[in-house]
């Protein structure tokens, strides 16, 4: 239908060492790739145990949240109310709400625990008076805690995005309780952090309990975290939860980033061991047993060449160096944008990689291109769903935020994981289309 | 609490495909530039449950990025930069601009930014004031028809019959076989089609359009480009999908008689056969009416319509239904000795009633998409024997 042969690819290219920071695509029209691993705001919300989401948008911005929760099984866990042009012309939103709301609770057997109400751009823009809303919505349902929740995405590029406002509302419904001192919360995670990486063991070596929302069973469970003596955060998008915690429930927040960089992730350590008084690890040792593992996983691929894109890890650059370093053949990495915590790391590959290859994921081009990275390699190691599309890869780990793999022992795991998943042929259209991958709600 | 409120509140229910993406569904083969002016959503929302061809058929189809600022100061140069260089990189057959809820609010002008684009460019441009509050056959329908008002070319007609296929897009028709089962079906009947739109057809074949006969029009997304290709080329068109061997029959026979008359025919309206219960049928207006004719003439009992969309193609019955919200789909349901629909309104259905599983890829997307049966021809029979209430 399209002759691929017309499309150049001028502008989806670029070395590392001619590239722009932090972003070094210019923006345009969006592609938008087929790789649905990512979660959205339906998986993440459904997080919280024994709470039911209302939707109250557009039809047409209904339609992929309420097919998200169908395809995860929540039909039962997940409402709508669809605005429709009167209720933008005749200013009745609040009362539609409120109705709406009445309306869906009326059919349940049972109320929720929770309700998270997500508004949507139209709301954000009409003025809609939200406070009303919530306020005689605890007023005439007093045993349902009731949350805002966003589905902004014209927010997208604004100083707060909607994963972290979403990462971070997930804890606004926790109530003041109790300090427990050996209690830690890790928040904003979609996946548990692995219990082999060394943070894990030591916090369980000193007797400390983690709770992560990803494991609560049920309502109480999630509201322990309210409880927590420090708070963690190692994505960058939960830091805007960890800090509103602090603010509102006084619990101490520290982030320690997903870092590849073993300075800093002995940085994380001693941070950790500082404010809750641990014995610092052996952290030669532990750097030791990361950088055998990476050695093994050279040698095992033995030069095969391996992209990465920036689903796979919030810091796609700094794994890419690690990985350079280390005796790996990176070739590009799939991203159209990088957080300020990837400077350096920047800064690294254009001096000591500077044909490493950066390509976009959104750039209008991406969808006709042959998808022939892989062939041109002679075979290529993704990490990341859309570095696996992109490249036509059959050989990928299927990572995604860092998969739990956190610290020295979470680049040991990823050196396995790339040594196994290097080897092992996997059917990518029928993995990478299903959406929110892993998501156990 | 009020009636708009029952009617826009779900409990369980989904929604329909937007008609935004029924813009894109309709576009998707023709080969030009269709843009959704949106921040983001509508196109993973599209290519994700809406569009079966997004991972191995690729089209132009993308976002404009709307921005909190741009909506806020109303600023649409960035939009019409931006389809000015997908227009000088891409270098589409035309390009189409849709609106999504936040332009439908901003008031933008879309029609006049694509007029603005097609000056810079001299590349053809649609501007489709869509809101992304009414549903798919709404999008579509305005799509085909623009494309048609703004291309066909006069031509006679060809001598003997042929038909074009109208209306169609994979999320009446999938990617199951059904396309191809028609296209079968008439080529077995001697009857050739000149172009489908828009599934498997080259840009060619559409603009020969007008070569032909009689148009099918087999979902409501289709009756308006009918009815143009009927004022313009004199065609007369037929509604309905011929669905079960009975109705194939009939179908065919309505066929021939809109070539020699220059009437439309509508052979799946339904014979309004008497008697209380019977089967209501949920779905698009074109399949769900030829899926009841099919069944009364296959059962010999009655049957009804729920359609929960916008358009009628000209084909529901006086005692249809025309219902959107879940209470009264429900309560529409209570009564009937046997529901055909698609898989996700099992939930509301009342105990003890009978359920036949349809999927609708324009309902519940790609979930049950393997489940679809091809409902072509005496395939339905096939089908439908196989179930036993």
């Amino acid at each position: 239908m399209i002759d691929l042969h017309e499309i150049t690819r001028e502008g989806t290219v670029v070395p590392v060492s001619e590239a722009s920071f932090p972003a070094p695509f210019p923006s345009g029209l969006e592609y938008a790739a087929p790789a649905r691993g990512s979660w959205n705001i339906v998986h993440v919300g459904m997080l919280i145990p024994e709470s039911h989401q209302i939707f109250v948008c557009a039809e047409g911005c209904l339609r992929g949240v309420v097919l998200t929760a169908a395809e995860m099984g929540a039909f039962d866990r997940f409402s709508t109310i669809a605005v429709q042009e009167n209720n933008l012309l005749d200013g009745d939103m609040e009362q539609l709400i409120l109705d709406g709301v009445d309306e869906i609770f009326s059919g349940m057997e049972k109320l929720p625990r929770a309700l998270l109400l997500y508004t949507s751009c139209i709301h954000h823009f009409t003025g809609c008076d939200m406070d009303y809303v919530f306020k005689k919505l605890r007023e005439k349902y007093p045993a349902v805690d009731f949350t805002d929740c966003y589905m902004n995405p014209i927010m997208r590029k604004s100083k707060l995005p909607p994963d972290a406002t979403m990462r971070r509302q997930l804890y606004s419904l926790l109530k003041p309780a109790p300090r427990e001192e050996k209690l830690v919360a890790i928040l904003g995670n979609n996946e548990r952090l692995s219990p082999e990486g060394e943070m894990m063991k030591l916090l369980r070596a000193e007797g400390y309990e983690v709770l992560e929302i990803a494991g609560c069973k049920n309502y109480e469970e999630y509201q322990r975290h309210a409880a927590a003596a420090l708070s963690i955060t190692t994505n960058p998008a939960a830091v805007p939860g960890g800090e509103a915690l602090e603010k509102r429930l006084s619990i101490p927040h520290l982030h320690l980033p997903l870092s590849y960089d073993f300075e800093e992730i002995e940085g994380n350590l001693r941070a950790l061991c500082r404010r809750l008084s641990l014995p610092m690890p052996d952290a030669a040792a532990l750097r030791k047993e990361a950088e055998k593992a990476l050695a093994h996983a050279a040698r095992e691929l033995d030069g095969m060449a391996v992209s990465i894109d920036y689903t796979a890890t919030s810091r796609p650059l700094g794994l890419a160096k690690l990985l350079l370093e280390h005796g790996f053949r990176v070739v590009s990495v799939y991203a159209d944008s990088f957080s300020a915590a990837e400077k350096p790391a920047f800064g690294w590959l254009r001096e000591h990689a500077p044909e490493l290859i950066l390509r976009p994921t959104v750039q209008m081009k991406m969808g006709l291109l042959p998808r022939d990275e892989a062939a041109q390699a002679g075979g290529l190691l993704a990490i990341g769903q859309k570095a696996a599309f992109f490249t036509g890869t059959e050989y990928f780990v299927n990572l995604l935020e860092g998969g739990g793999f956190y610290g020295f022992m979470g680049i040991k795991q990823l050196a396995g994981q790339m040594e196994a998943d290097a080897k092992t042929r996997k059917d990518v259209p029928s993995i990478i289309q299903v959406k929110g991958w892993g998501c156990s709600c | 609490m009020g009636v708009l409120v029952l009617k826009q509140a779900n409990r369980i229910l989904s929604t329909y495909t937007a008609d935004v993406s029924g813009v894109c569904s309709a576009l998707y083969e023709m080969g030009g530039l269709t843009v959704m002016h949106d921040a983001s959503g509508c196109n993973s929302t599209y290519n994700t449950h809406d569009e079966p061809r997004w991972y191995t058929m690729p089209s132009r189809i993308y976002i404009s990025g709307l921005t909190e600022m741009e909506a806020m100061l109303g600023d649409e140069e960035k939009l019409l930069h931006d389809l000015v260089e997908g227009i000088r990189e891409l270098k589409p057959r035309f390009c189409a601009v849709a609106g999504t809820p936040i332009p439908a609010m901003m008031g933008a002008d879309l029609p006049g930014i694509a007029r603005a684009a097609e000056r810079r460019t001299g590349v053809p441009c649609f501007g489709f004031q869509t809101t992304g509050m009414q549903s798919y056959v709404t999008g579509a329908s305005m799509a085909f028809e623009a494309v048609a008002r703004r291309f066909s070319p006069a031509l006679p007609r060809a001598e003997g019959l042929s038909v074009n296929l109208l209306g169609v897009t994979p999320l009446d028709f999938s990617v199951m076989g059904n396309v191809e089962a028609l296209r079968a079906l008439f080529a077995e009947n001697g009857i050739p089609v000149r172009s489908c739109w828009a599934m498997g057809s080259s840009w060619e074949e559409l603009m020969e359009a007008g070569r032909a006969s009689v148009n099918l029009v087999l979902s409501s997304a289709g009756l308006k480009l009918a009815q143009f290709f009927r004022e313009k080329y004199g065609a007369p068109y037929v509604v309905g999908i011929p669905m079960g061997e009975a109705l194939t029959a009939r179908y065919l026979s309505a066929v021939r008689e809109a070539a020699q008359t220059g009437e439309c025919r509508f052979p799946a309206k339904g014979a309004e056969i008497p008697g209380e219960g019977g089967a209501l049928i949920i779905g698009e207006a074109v399949w769900a009416a030829s899926m009841r004719r099919a069944y009364e003439l296959f059962t010999g009992k009655p049957a009804r319509v729920l359609c929960p969309l916008e358009l009628d193609g000209e084909t529901l019955a006086p005692g249809d239904l025309r219902e959107t919200g879940e209470r009264e789909i429900a309560a529409a349901m209570q009564g009937a000795d046997l529901v055909i629909a698609d898989p996700i309104y099992r939930f509301v259905l009342p105990k003890g009633t009978s359920f036949l599983r349809f999927p609708h890829e324009g309902y519940s997307g790609r979930i049950w998409r393997k489940e679809i049966p091809v409902f072509v021809g005496k395939s339905w029979d096939e089908w439908f024997s196989q179930h036993k209430f």
